[in-house]
């Protein structure tokens, strides 16, 4: 491959290489990444803000260590970071009006580890208010489109850093994931996105939406790339006291690209009427191909998952609740001056929040006030106890879970936002893998009629990354799927 | 949980706003009230469960490290974060009067 001509399709493997000879300098790769934003910028907006100034800065510090050869994991490699994510200096909005001029004054972990490493921020992805949206179509600055066709959406809540991977505009991103916030958008976009066990990165720094829920990953044009970026997440953090503090695979050695005798399930639950066909066909054909491959495929039941939407909905909005309750117009964010402070705080949070996020406050709100907590919160606690058994039940014959990553392909812009309900249901396949806690990749298995992206879920037991990168990995190199550039 | 015909009423809505410290105008109450009776109504689905023997759950994963030393490990830059600030003065928040 000659990397100097279209440096921003390379993949991260392929660029630090390329870096690391010397044939290819951090300021070219990142100069390339930035004309590619200017010219598809106008029609996706993927971005909130882009860091042009402090990217070049980056990449000429990243070119210095490279030179010297003390360069990090990921020197010179520029990123897209989900604009929910904390950093230093760079104005962080949770694509949300309350937050519009918030600067920290700290870095997120991830952050943190990341610029250690050398990676270059080359801007912050768009997503819905505070991460709550399976489309980006509630954020404060305008949807994302789908670089694979401007009229349908790029999927959310993380659909900037999606649609950023997928058009070129970087080589890799963060996202967040709650309910499907990686893997929807990964998989609306053609690229690869996965959100790690609970536990298994830090969250401090990220803006909160539903804390038992919310988990940081990676977006990536390939699983390898994704397994690369995930070795620099990854690891405990003093800041955030849920986070494990096990050690960290190298997840790279992972990658045999042999799944023989690997045991994967198929639940009946997740082949649901009203389906796309195209999906259904497109992850039967994955399986199949994993078949030749030596895998097993075997029949598992997970017979809570009509119940994880509901479950979800009560837990991540009662979580939401109390999380945005520091939006009260103090001490940073938007201020509606009043009178009286209660005035001041009902009047800040009315203009300085979405209409979907004040639907989830409130549902919130609802469920934990006095009189309804345990018919509401708690009744979905306990079904949360019963997805987890499920899950554990599976994988006791069974290694891997392979599911659709959502029932249809990208939807048209504005077909489910006047049905909050239609909305919610496209994250079904999802949302009890954050219930549960569990690691969940999504990964390109084909296009449908119209060349829109179909995704493959594969769902691991808890801190099972390893085994989901060797089965994603191992798909990815048989071929079985010729990736598309975007058309945008 | 209540039975579908009574879930919530509009002074309900009215309640939780003002617990939720948000200001509704009279369309977004309506609006708030059609969308949280369909919510409910959809979550009612989990009353199918018998959960009476299920602990809940509310945290998954590993604890990691829960305990350690309460050190102050950032540097105090008061400057940068009243810069954050939509009324400060002196090195201070300025809020309404909350004492007549």
């Amino acid at each position: 491959m000659n990397v100097t001509t279209d440096p921003c399709r390379l993949t991260i493997d392929e660029a630090r290489l390329a870096l690391r000879k010397r044939e290819l300098s951090a300021v070219e790769l990142i100069r390339a990444c930035l004309q590619r934003i200017a010219a598809v910028e106008p029609r996706l907006n993927s971005f909130i803000t882009v860091c042009e100034k402090e990217a070049l800065d980056q990449a000429q510090a990243a070119d210095r260590r490279l030179a010297s050869g003390d360069g990090g994991a990921l020197c010179g490699i520029p990123l897209a970071i989900k604009d929910i994510y904390a950093t230093r200096g760079v104005r962080t909005t949770c694509a949300s009006k309350i937050l519009e001029n918030f600067v920290p004054t700290y870095d997120a972990t991830v952050i943190a580890r990341l610029r250690a490493e050398g990676a270059v921020f080359v801007g912050k992805a768009n997503l819905d208010e505070f991460a709550m949206g399976s489309s980006t179509e509630n954020s404060a600055f305008g949807p994302t489109r789908n670089p694979y066709d401007l009229e349908r959406v790029a999927g959310g809540s993380s659909g900037g850093s999606a649609a950023a991977v997928a058009a070129g505009e970087c080589l890799g991103s963060l996202g967040t994931d709650t309910g499907g916030s990686i893997r929807e958008p990964a998989a609306f976009c053609g690229v690869v996105g996965i959100k790690p066990t609970y536990s298994r990165v830090s969250r401090f720094g990220v803006i909160a939406y539903a804390s038992s829920l919310d988990q940081v990953g990676p977006f990536a044009k390939t699983v390898r790339d994704a397994a690369i970026l995930m070795r620099s997440l990854a690891g405990g953090d003093p800041a955030d006291s849920t986070c494990s503090t096990r050690p960290v695979p190298d997840y790279e050695q992972a990658l045999t690209g042999d799944v023989k005798g690997l045991r994967i399930g198929v639940p009946s639950e997740y082949f649901v009427e009203g389906m796309q066909p195209e999906v259904e066909d497109a992850v039967r054909a994955a399986l199949r191909q994993y078949e030749s491959m030596g895998a097993a495929i075997v029949e598992v039941s997970l017979p809570h998952t009509g119940y994880a939407i509901a479950a979800y909905y009560l837990i991540a909005t009662a979580e939401a609740s109390a999380n945005l309750e520091r939006y009260d117009g103090i001490r940073y964010g938007l201020r509606v001056e009043a009178e009286s402070l209660l005035d001041l705080y009902r009047k800040t949070r009315a203009r300085g929040f979405g209409a979907e996020v004040k639907r989830r406050i409130m549902l919130g709100t609802f469920a934990l006030s006095t009189g309804y907590y345990d018919a509401y919160y708690l009744k979905a606690q306990k079904v949360r106890t019963l997805i987890k058994r499920d899950f554990e039940q599976a994988f006791t014959r069974c290694d891997l879970i392979a599911t659709p990553t959502a029932p249809t392909t990208a939807f048209r812009l504005g077909e489910k936002t006047s049905d909050p309900l239609q909305m919610y249901l496209s994250d079904i396949f999802t949302i009890s893998v954050n219930l549960a806690g569990l690691p969940g990749m999504a990964l390109p298995c084909g296009y449908d009629s119209h060349g829109m992206p179909i995704g493959l879920q594969l769902i691991g037991p808890a801190f099972g990354e390893e085994a989901i990168f060797r089965a994603g990995d191992a798909y990815e190199r048989s071929g079985a799927v010729t990736r598309r550039p975007a058309a945008v | 949980m209540p039975t579908s015909a009574n879930k919530i009423n509009l002074e309900q809505v009215r309640h939780i706003a003002l617990l939720a410290r948000l200001e509704l105008t009279p369309e977004e109450e309506q609006r708030m009230l059609g969308d949280l009776e369909e919510m409910l109504e959809y979550v009612d689905k989990l009353n199918q469960l018998d959960t009476s023997a299920v602990e809940p759950t509310a945290q998954v994963g590993d604890i990691g490290a829960a305990a350690r030393e309460d050190a102050v490990t950032n540097p105090s830059d008061p400057a940068a974060i009243l810069a954050n600030a939509p009324a400060a003065r002196d090195q201070m928040f300025r809020v309404p009067r909350i004492i007549e």
